[in-house]
């Protein structure tokens, strides 16, 4: 089976950005959570609309590459349009660091909750 | 009637579960670990969904190089490409725990700043066969400034002591040192409940000491 992005040539990969290889894509970190706000509309890019039918529901920058089969920065490209013309809205980590990029106790109480609850 | 062919290849088999509608904060936690030492077993042992796979390239132009090498287009570039799993755990209705294992080789690192900056922390896993296969990692990871603890997987090898594998990973006494098996959910969950414990007590222990701290000491570091 072959997988796109790891096989397909650059110029591909190329086309779906329409030739940018980087933007302002820093705001999307990996578990960025995407939450499409409109269906996809005819003639609309495949992946673009893909990704806004993925993310229905919210999902993770992540796994929106690992389910296009593109490389993140592929992605990142592709959300921040979509972010611009207000396709999608994104829920950013809140990883507040308390003290010394040590992430805030409270945050880390919430996770333990979680695990133990596994 | 239905129409005879589809273009569009149905949604693939693996079905991910959805997030809750309410879930709003994505966090991360690192597994790293050599080839073979049971990351993706990890991942798979305690994730809501089968691990998934995905790369990362970034192209970095040569770092430390000045402005005017630019002009004459020698800038060297050079692209790096590393490929991880991970997989999930929604914890509650708003947040969702990223589990990523990652290659511990060197390439890996330079895309750690990117990637994984605002990781909550990091497990070392190693096979005690190979502890010299964690050295590069536990290095970088003191580099980074990630706190980390150390899981041994159970591979059946021979048996060391607590103080053997810590002597040879040369970890500080403070960094937990736990073993596993990582094909084992309780277990795996352990290592992950370990991880976040230790990380509570160094978080509310600097918050302590940031409070504690306002006032005097100043002066012994001034001196010179």
């Amino acid at each position: 089976m072959s997988r796109p992005g790891r096989d397909d040539s650059p110029d591909r990969l190329y086309t779906l950005t329409q030739g940018r290889s980087r933007s302002d894509t820093d705001t999307f970190d990996l578990v960025t959570l995407v939450v499409a706000e409109s269906d996809p509309s005819p003639g609309m890019q495949s992946e673009h609309a893909a990704i806004l039918r993925m993310c229905r529901s919210p999902t993770a920058v992540v796994e929106i590459a690992a389910e296009l089969g593109l490389p993140g920065s592929i992605v990142r490209i592709m959300l921040a349009d979509l972010l611009d013309t207000g396709r999608i809205s994104a829920r950013h980590p809140r990883t507040e660091r308390a003290a010394d990029r040590l992430p805030d106790p409270d945050i880390l109480e919430q996770v333990l909750v979680g695990l133990r609850n596994l | 009637m239905d129409s005879a062919t589809s273009e569009r290849a149905a949604v693939p088999s693996t079905a991910r579960p959805s997030l809750a509608s309410t879930a709003d904060n994505g966090l991360k936690i690192v597994i790293v670990g050599g080839f073979g030492v049971g990351k993706t077993t990890m991942v798979r042992s305690v994730s809501e969904i089968r691990p998934l796979n995905t790369e990362e390239t970034m192209t970095r132009a040569g770092e430390g190089i000045d402005e005017l090498a630019d002009l004459d287009g020698l800038r060297r570039k050079t692209s790096t490409t590393v490929a991880f799993d991970f997989g999930r755990i929604s914890l509650d209705a708003r947040s969702v725990l990223y589990l990523f294992g990652a290659p511990g080789q060197e390439r890996f690192w330079f895309l750690w700043d990117r990637l994984f900056s605002g990781t909550l922390g990091a497990v070392v896993l190693v096979d005690t066969r190979r502890l010299a296969d964690s050295w590069y990692a536990i290095d970088r990871l003191e580099h980074h400034g990630t706190p980390f603890i150390v899981a041994c997987n159970d591979f059946g090898g021979p048996v060391h002591t607590e103080e053997q594998i810590r002597e040879a990973l040369d970890i500080s006494p403070d960094v937990p040192l736990v073993e596993c098996d990582a094909r084992d959910r309780s277990s795996s969950k352990y290592v992950l409940i370990t991880l976040v414990e230790y990380l509570h007590g160094l978080s509310a222990r600097r918050l302590a000491e940031a409070a504690g701290a306002a006032a005097p000491e100043t002066a012994v570091e001034a001196g010179s």
